[in-house]
Order: structure tokens, then C-alpha cells, then sequence
């Protein structure tokens, strides 16, 4: 079955004086037609450079060093920048986190949305697409013209009032929950099957973002793109997404319809995350996760979230699981996992070996980080 | 590190082995923690790991070390005209490493005289200890415009910043009339009013100096701190509206506290930097007002009077305008650097 | 919008004539702090002819009065006749004088924002590769040269050495190869000042999230370095026009002595040394009026350009 989307072992660095930074460290998953897929972790897990990943805009010094991504079967990893451009906010797209520092602040929003149409209009019309269209009167429409009617009409789906004045203001002139609908709107105009949405509700106020998510919800329903939300906040997933992967250092520790990972977590990570919810109801301690998140140039030689653990286990420390699956619906990547389905006979010794041999450890990638980084020192 | 490849008994031994729980400190071992510096430390690293910025230090470390130390055991003064006592004029207008008529004899008669390592000038005078002097005044002349423009800049600055409202306004209306007026002419017209007000000051100490250095000093302390002022009000301005300080009065905090603990260390960086920066712009003024004979006094040297009288004679002695003219480049250039260099270390709002 | 732009340019217009205001004062009173007058360096004037000088020029009056009479007519650009030079009226001189200025300013100042704008943004867009370290190290070493020495190396060689151009200035009309020299020591430092300028505010730019954003949309990148990025880099070369103008003016003072031009900076100098009282003060407030009048242009076409600046 071919995916929309298919990610597989994708692994991105930065490469910095002070030594390699492995942002993304081996992620892979797909995505399938009007998903919704919900991409949790803390910061620096890495969720938002897979997401610049796929859309090749990550800044210097970041390069994509292994792996692949396949759009529509389509590899994307290697392709050309001009190839890409042309896929970038047409068949892909991408909202930011910050919608206050994301528009040109020179141009009015009109403009910035006109552009984003014409920008693949044109090549549409120079492969002969384009048609000479007359309006009532016979004079003849330009592609601006419909252009500006998309950009109106596409403001109106997000809910923005008085239209005919908005396009010919600044962005320094709207709020922050405005600005996203606008950036939203942007994102959408040429109908992409693919909207990534990087934490698009963290730089808003609670009750906008409650707004916006429903928005996006709506719109999804109406144009059917699938969307893979990246974000920090359980809170978001459990309200709108169908499937979650969840990463820490630059992994997928755990994968799996919402229902399966909020009610039934395998991974210690994930569950650490699920138990540091406050609830309302029970005036319980908040239960966070110990430790601190992880330096990128020192990664551990095994599991990255084994020294955190309150079940590592000697093997933790050695080497890193793989993804295993849980049921149809759910994997997950931990040895404790692995070592229940083994004592409870789900799989047999030889199957058990075979997969732990199959793991490695990050014995090189560490001496290297850790080298570097002790020059640098 | 296989787990029980053909070995069922080595499968179970390293099963036990592997699958049992980690302790807390061999947990612990996986994690470097990298040790916390300060502010301070890092920057002065970052300084330091910078091969332009070191350079230029070093440079003008060796230029200000040498400044001092050669004068005191050169054998030539830089007002002394040799040849003038007994009228010889074999003196005047030497190329370097000449000798005038007694030194040559001196010579052949076996004995040795200390070369004049850059001839001489019109009057007789080694040029060498001139140009040493005239970087005297100049370094001088930047060091402490530097330091008047940041006491009172910072003075100003920081008032204006802290009380705000009304006073702050009509503070910073002045430093804007002050900051659009063309600051050389008006320092051209200061320095002249100035050389024709200021009393004669011979017999004081401040002789030596001149009336021309002095009439710079006041025109720098009239009108040179207002970039700095605007600096550290917005830096103030900045500061005081921060969480921390609130965070501080809330716990009871009085304003000296406050302005000892958090405004000065904050505004720090960008007052060093900013002062450091002045220095070479403040030499740049002081050698072009000498250029046109508006810096110090004769017989002291100043390099922009250097570069000046070497104009006259640039085509028969090209070397009288470019040594000080080279002196001049070097100095600013490497201040420049160094500038640049701490700005890069210490300023916190570069993001890297 | 238009109309807290009008209000933007009403309140900097009162703020420029202030200004003028309090330089005027300063000039008068300034040069009235000398002792002794104008004319004590005359040789030979007994006391009577010294008075009927004092009573021709209003020299007489109490200060006060001289101070209003002199504001009046100064901000009418009239600034008496000259001393020194007998019979000219001082504006007279100085536009004449503005006349050969003029053009090798402009023209420095216009060479300087190309210039600069081209190489500053060359160097950002190629970051880190040889072209930019090249740029870098050129303008950080010509903003430390002093405008003086670049002229007299220029002169040396050029006009000593090689000949190429004629060492005293503008001799004939119609011959402007005496403005090739000065034209180039006047734009140095502003050129090397706005590369600078243009290549940390594009570095900023580039950096910053909108132009992610019209990465992100597809937008190719030419369209994003001259359509999204350059208009928000150059904003601040704007900001520094005005200045450089003062630079320039300030340069001109050095370049016109070494190179013998016959312009206002050349005017400026000859009536210090000269003494030459009412020519100092009409210059004086004629380049800082010049200066004052471009930085108000700069400062209002920043708005324009850029919507959202307030005065503070």
C-alpha cells in the first residue's frame, strides 16, 4: 500500500564548529490521505527539523545525511531546489510557530497571499494550462484578478471579517490568532494534500488556540489534505489528531492511534509525559519526568531516555531498541517492553535474540560527538 | 556484544545479565553535564579563541609598551633641533639613517651615534621620537575622550533612562538637537573660539598640552557623549521593564539595589563596547583637526600635524606623510578589530 | 496611515527648526565671545575708521539686538557681506563656492550607496566564501583610513607619479578629470561604512522568519533576495544618508585643500584662518541647514518605506 507520505530512517544533522549535531537520528513513519498525524516531544527532540526536513528548507549549516522521503512515491531527498520550490506551499505546505515574525512586514497581507497563488499559477500557465477568461461585461480577467478572488475567498474560509479592507493592511496592524488564520490561509490557497502545522498554538493564548485547532479541523474536513501537527502539547493531539508518534532525541520512541497511546502507553517516556499532566480533579503532586533533556553532543551509548528511566536495565545503557509492534495500531521501541512480551511467551527466545542482536549502540556516534565536543572545551 | 547467538546457556547468562536493572550512579555516568560558566568566562573565552581580535590586542599592546618605554632611553628629544645650537643646517631634512656634518665626524673618528631611524624633519628634529610622540597624543587624546564620553554618557543616559516621564523627554529632545548638528563643523568652530578664549596657560602644567588639545577635550565633553547617552537610556529603558526587576522591588528592593545588582552589570557589555568603539573615532577627529592645524600646539607632535607638514613635501620626502599617515591607519584599524572582537564576545543581544 | 504620517513629518519639522534655531544662536554667539572684533587684525586702522567699521556692520548695537537682527536675516539666508573679501555678499560667495562642491558630493554620495548596497549584499548572500571575507576585509580597512590620507596617497600616486590627473583641481571647464580623484576620496568611507551596513542588516534578514516563510511557499530565490529581503535590508542605509551626507561635507573640507578645488569646504577653511567672521557663521549655518534638511528627506522616506516606525 503506497502512503502519501513515507519517511523512512531519516536522519538529519547540523554541522557545527563544536562537532555534529544529530537532530534527527533514524525517524521513520508515513502518512496516509486526510490524516491527521500528531508529532509529539519536547524541545530539541528534533520534531521541527523532521518537519523542515521534508520541506527542504532547513537553514545552514543542517543537511539531510541519510534516509529517504518519498511524496506520492516521489523522493524527495536529493531533488533539486527548483523541483522543490515548485512543490513547496502548492503540494506541501507549512505553518510556523510564531505568526507575528512570519510575514514580510513591508507588504500588505493581500499582497504576500496573491503571491503565494501566482507564484504557482504561473507554472501552471506555461504548461499550457492557461485559458483567456471574460468576465460579464467581456473584458478580459486577469490571472491577478482570480487570484485576489482565491486569496478572498480562501480568507474568508478562516474567518477573517471585513475582507475587502484586511488585504490592503500590514501585518503589524493584526493580532497573533489572526496572523495564524492568515498564515493558515497562505498555506492552504493552492489546496496542498499535505499541511504541516509546527506548534501552530504555542505563541497564542489559550482560547485562540482552541479556535485555531478547530479551524484547522474544519478545513480539513472541507479540502481532505492530511496534516501532521508537531507540537509539545498533549492537550492538542488529544483534541484533534488520529495518529501520534512520539519523539525524544531525535527518535520515535512510540507510534500509534491516539487512543492506543493515551490509554494504553508502553514506552516510559510516553508515560512520564501522560502522568505530568496536572488534573483538575485529584489534588495530586505533579509527577514530572526526572532528569534533563538531553545533550546533543554527548548522546548516550544506548537508549537516550535510559538515564532518565526508572526501568533501565543494563542493556538500556548498552544499546538502543528498535521499533517493535505493540498491536496493529501501536509500536513502540524499549527493552523492558520487549523483555515483558518475552517472559509472558508472546515471542519466542530465538525471536528475542534475533531482535536484540539486530540493535546497536551508539558507541560511534558518541566518541565522536564527545570528542569534538571536548576540543572545544 | 551478541546476546546468545548459538549458545542457549549464553543466552540466559547474558539475559540475567543484561535485562537486570541499572543502578542510579551507572545511569549517571551516561550523562556529561557541561560545567556552567559565567557570563564573564564565556565571553572572555570567546574573546580570547578570536586570532583577529588577539592579534590586534597584542599589536596594540606592543604599540602602547613601546610608546612608553622608548622615549625614556632614546637619545633624541622630539623638540630638540639638532644643528640649531651652532646653526648648522646639515641637519634639517635628513633621509633616514643620514647623519648631519658633527655626527659624521664622530662617526669617523670611530665613535658611535644612535641613527635617526626616519631622518629628520625641516627644523632639524629626529622624526623617528616624533612620530613616537604623536602616537603618544593620539592614543591619549582617544583614551580619554573615551572615558569623558563614557562618564558622562553613561550619566546622562542612565538618568534620563531611569526617571523617565517628562524629565526624560525634554533630556532626550537635547540629545537629538545636539545629535543633528554636523559635529565637525561645530568642533572646527569650537576649536578656533576656543585657541582664541582659553587663557594663556603657559607656566601651568597643563602646558605641555596645549591649548588645542584641551579646546578637543571640551569640544568632545560638549557634544561626543550623546551616542552614548541614547545607548544606555535604551538599554535602561530596556532593562526596566523586565521581569526580574519587578520580581526584585516585589521582594522589597530599593532603587541603589537595584541599579548596583541588575541595571549597571546588565548595561555593562554594551558600555565597554560602545567606549571602546569611541576611541578610534575620537583619534580619527583629533588627527584630522591636526591635519588642519586645529590640534595641539607645536612643538608638541600630533600624527595628523605629521601627516600634514609630510603634505608639503610629499613628492621629495614621501616617507615624512606615510609614517604617520601608516601610524594612524594601524592604530584605528586595530582598535577597530578589537571593538568588533569584544562586541562579538561580550554582547548579548548578537545572537549567534 | 496617512494621516500619523503627516503628523510624523509636522513634529520632525519643528524639531529641524529648532534646531536651526539653537545653531544660529550658537554661531552668534560663539563668534561673539572672541575679544576684540573683526577687525583688531587689521593693520592700520586708526579708532575712527575701527568705528565707522563697527557702525557699518552693526557692530555697535548692544548684543541682544545684534542677535535678533542676525536671526532675521538669517533665516533668510542672508548673512551680511564679507569681511575679508570686500564688497561680496557672504551667501554670494558660498553658493558660488557650492556651485564646485555640489557636484563631486553628490556624486561621492550616490557612488557610495551603490556601491555599497551591491557589495554589502554580494557578501551576505555568499556568507563565509572567499568573496565575502574579500569585501569584508577591504571596507573594514577603508573605514580606518583617514579621508586625508587617502588623498594624499591618491595624489602621490596619481598625480605626482603617474600623471594620470591633473594635481590642481578644476583648472578648465568642460575638463572633469580633476573630479575623478576627489569624487573617489569622498566616497571611501561611506561606501565602506554602507557595505558593512548592507551586509549585517541583509545577514539579519536573511535569517529571519518571513523569509522562511516565502521559502516555504515556493517563492524562487531571486524573488526572495530582491522582492521579500532587499527592501527590509536597505532600510537602514536610509537611515544613514543624512550622515553621510555630514561625512561628506566634513570630508570635502580636507579633500578640496589637498586636491585644490575651489568649493565650499576650501571657503570654510580660508575664513577661519582668515578671520573672516560673518563668512564663518553664513557657512556654518548653511551646511548645518544642508545636513539638517537631508536627515529630515532620509528620516521621512524611512517612513514611507517602512510603515511601522514611530517617533519615539
Amino acid at each position: 500500500m503506497s502512503h502519501l507520505l513515507e519517511v523512512t530512517d531519516l536522519h538529519t544533522s547540523f554541522m557545527i564548529p563544536a562537532g555534529e549535531v544529530k537532530s534527527v537520528n533514524g525517524v521513520s513513519f508515513n502518512l496516509d490521505e486526510k490524516k491527521i498525524l500528531g508529532i509529539v516531544g519536547e524541545s530539541g527532540s528534533g520534531k521541527s527539523v523532521t518537519a523542515y526536513s521534508i520541506m527542504q528548507i532547513l537553514s545552514y549549516p543542517g543537511k539531510i545525511v541519510g534516509g529517504s522521503i518519498k511524496y506520492k512515491g516521489k523522493e524527495l531527498v536529493g531533488l533539486p531546489d527548483k523541483e522543490m520550490a515548485k512543490l513547496r506551499g502548492n503540494k506541501i505546505s507549512i505553518i510556523f510557530q510564531d505568526p507575528m515574525t512570519c510575514l514580510n512586514p513591508v507588504y500588505t497581507i493581500g499582497n504576500q497571499l496573491v503571491e503565494a497563488i501566482m507564484i504557482h499559477q504561473k507554472a501552471d500557465a506555461k504548461k499550457g494550462k492557461k485559458e483567456i477568461k471574460k468576465d460579464k461585461n467581456g473584458k478580459v480577467i486577469k490571472d491577478k484578478d482570480i487570484a485576489k478572488e482565491r486569496a478572498k475567498h480562501m480568507l474568508d474560509l478562516v474567518g477573517i471579517n471585513d475582507i475587502d479592507r484586511r488585504m490592503k493592511q500590514y501585518p503589524f496592524e493584526f493580532s497573533g490568532g489572526m496572523l495564524q488564520r492568515i498564515m493558515i490561509a497562505m498555506a492552504l490557497v493552492c489546496e496542498p494534500d499535505i499541511l504541516i502545522a509546527d506548534e501552530p498554538t504555542t505563541a497564542l493564548d489559550v482560547t485562540i488556540q482552541a479556535q485555531i485547532l478547530e479551524l484547522l479541523k474544519s478545513i480539513q474536513e472541507k479540502m481532505g489534505m492530511a496534516i501532521i501537527i508537531i507540537t509539545h502539547d498533549l492537550g492538542v493531539v488529544a483534541q484533534i489528531c488520529d495518529e501520534v508518534d512520539v519523539m525524544y532525541a531525535g527518535r520515535i520512541v512510540e507510534k500509534g492511534t491516539v487512543d492506543e497511546i493515551f490509554y494504553n502507553p508502553q514506552h516510559e517516556y510516553t508515560k512520564g509525559l501522560l502522568k505530568s499532566i496536572p488534573r483538575l480533579k485529584n489534588s495530586t503532586k505533579l509527577v514530572p519526568i526526572e532528569g534533563n533533556p538531553v545533550d546533543v553532543f554527548a548522546l548516550p551509548k544506548g537508549c537516550s531516555f535510559a538515564p532518565r528511566c526508572s526501568e533501565c536495565m543494563e542493556i538500556c545503557l548498552e544499546k538502543y531498541p528498535q521499533m517493535h509492534s505493540v498491536n496493529e495500531i501501536h509500536e513502540t521501541a524499549c527493552f523492558k517492553f520487549m523483555q515483558s512480551l518475552y517472559e509472558a511467551k508472546k515471542i519466542s527466545e530465538k525471536e528475542f535474540s534475533d531482535y536484540l542482536n539486530k540493535c546497536e549502540s551508539n558507541e560511534k556516534a558518541k566518541t565522536e560527538g564527545g570528542k569534538k565536543h571536548e576540543k572545544a572545551k | 556484544m551478541k546476546i546468545g547467538d548459538h549458545n542457549p546457556f549464553g543466552f540466559q547468562v547474558n539475559y540475567e545479565k543484561f535485562f537486570s536493572k541499572a543502578s542510579k550512579n551507572e545511569k549517571d555516568l551516561q550523562v556529561k553535564m557541561r560545567p556552567s560558566t559565567s557570563f564573564m568566562k564565556d565571553g572572555v573565552r570567546a574573546f580570547v579563541h578570536n586570532p583577529i581580535a588577539m592579534t590586534c590586542f597584542i599589536v596594540l599592546l606592543i604599540i602602547v609598551i613601546s610608546i612608553i618605554i622608548i622615549p625614556i632611553f632614546y637619545p633624541y628629544s622630539y623638540d630638540l633641533q639638532l644643528g640649531l645650537a651652532t646653526s648648522d643646517g646639515s641637519y634639517n631634512n635628513l633621509s633616514p639613517f643620514e647623519y648631519g656634518t658633527t655626527e659624521q665626524e664622530i662617526i669617523a673618528s670611530g665613535g658611535s651615534v644612535f641613527p635617526h631611524i626616519f631622518g629628520t624633519d625641516s627644523l632639524g628634529r629626529d622624526y623617528f621620537i616624533r612620530v613616537i610622540y604623536g602616537a603618544r597624543v593620539s592614543l591619549a587624546v582617544g583614551f580619554f575622550a573615551a572615558v569623558i564620553v563614557l562618564i558622562i554618557g553613561t550619566l546622562y543616559g542612565s538618568i534620563s533612562g531611569l526617571i523617565g516621564g517628562k524629565v526624560d523627554m525634554i533630556m532626550m529632545r537635547i540629545v537629538d538637537v545636539i545629535y543633528s548638528l554636523p559635529d565637525m563643523l561645530i568642533i572646527i568652530l569650537l576649536s578656533v573660539i576656543l585657541r582664541k578664549t582659553l587663557p594663556d596657560l603657559t607656566g601651568t602644567p597643563l602646558e605641555n598640552i596645549g591649548v588645542g588639545m584641551i579646546s578637543i577635550f571640551i569640544v568632545f565633553a560638549l557634544l561626543y557623549w550623546v551616542g552614548m547617552a541614547r545607548l544606555v537610556r535604551g538599554q535602561v529603558l530596556n532593562i526596566k521593564q523586565e521581569d526580574y526587576i519587578l520580581a526584585a522591588r516585589s521582594i522589597g528592593a530599593g532603587n541603589s539595589f537595584i541599579i548596583r545588582k541588575h541595571l549597571i552589570p546588565n548595561c555593562m557589555s554594551i558600555i565597554i563596547i560602545s567606549a571602546a568603539l569611541q576611541i578610534p573615532s575620537a583619534i580619527f577627529t583629533e588627527s584630522f583637526l591636526s591635519f588642519m592645524g586645529l590640534g595641539v600646539s607645536l612643538p608638541m607632535p600630533s600624527l595628523g600635524s605629521l601627516a600634514s607638514d609630510g603634505l608639503d613635501s610629499l613628492t621629495i620626502y614621501p616617507w615624512r606623510l606615510f609614517v604617520p599617515a601608516v601610524a594612524i591607519c594601524l592604530i584605528v584599524l586595530c582598535l577597530n578589530l578589537l571593538g568588533d572582537g569584544l562586541r562579538d564576545a561580550f554582547d548579548p543581544t548578537l545572537k549567534d | 496611515m496617512r494621516k500619523d504620517t503627516l503628523i510624523y513629518i509636522g513634529k520632525r519639522l519643528i524639531l529641524c527648526f529648532l534646531t536651526i534655531i539653537v545653531v544660529i544662536t550658537a554661531t552668534f554667539f560663539l563668534m561673539n565671545a572672541i575679544p576684540g572684533g573683526p577687525f583688531l587684525s587689521e593693520k592700520g586702522t586708526s579708532q575712527t575708521i575701527l568705528d565707522n567699521l563697527n557702525h557699518k556692520y552693526g557692530l555697535d548695537q548692544p548684543l541682544f539686538m545684534q542677535y535678533i537682527n542676525y536671526l532675521k536675516s538669517a533665516l533668510i539666508f542672508d548673512y551680511g557681506p564679507s569681511i575679508k573679501q570686500k564688497g561680496k555678499e557672504v551667501i554670494d560667495i558660498i553658493l558660488t563656492a557650492f556651485k564646485t562642491s555640489l557636484p563631486i558630493g553628490v556624486i561621492a554620495g550616490i557612488m557610495a550607496i551603490v556601491f555599497g548596497t551591491f557589495f554589502g549584499s554580494l557578501a551576505a548572500v555568499k556568507h563565509n566564501k572567499v568573496i565575502d571575507r574579500v569585501i569584508m576585509v577591504f571596507s573594514t580597512a577603508s573605514v580606518a583610513f583617514p579621508s586625508f590620507v587617502i588623498a594624499s596617497v591618491l595624489l602621490y600616486v596619481f598625480c605626482s607619479k603617474l600623471g594620470w590627473f591633473p594635481a590642481n583641481g578644476i583648472t578648465t571647464e568642460g575638463d572633469y578629470s580633476g573630479y575623478i580623484l576627489p569624487v573617489i576620496t569622498l566616497s571611501m568611507y561611506p561606501t565602506a561604512y554602507i557595505t558593512r551596513l548592507t551586509r549585517s542588516s541583509t545577514l539579519d534578514v536573511l535569517n529571519s522568519d518571513y523569509i522562511r516563510t516565502a521559502k516555504a511557499k515556493g517563492v524562487s530565490k531571486p524573488v526572495i533576495l530582491f522582492k521579500h529581503a532587499l527592501r527590509n535590508s536597505l532600510t537602514p542605509v536610509i537611515t544613514y544618508a543624512g550622515p553621510m551626507f555630514a561625512s561628506i561635507i566634513t570630508g570635502s573640507l580636507v579633500v578640496e585643500q589637498i586636491f585644490s578645488i575651489p568649493g565650499l569646504g576650501r571657503v570654510f577653511i580660508r575664513a577661519i584662518t582668515g578671520r573672516d567672521y560673518p563668512l564663518i557663521m553664513g557657512t556654518t549655518i548653511f551646511l548645518t541647514v544642508l545636513v539638517i534638511g537631508m536627515i529630515l528627506i532620509c528620516d521621512i522616506l524611512y517612513k514611507v518605506v517602512n510603515p511601522r516606525v514611530e517617533l519615539e
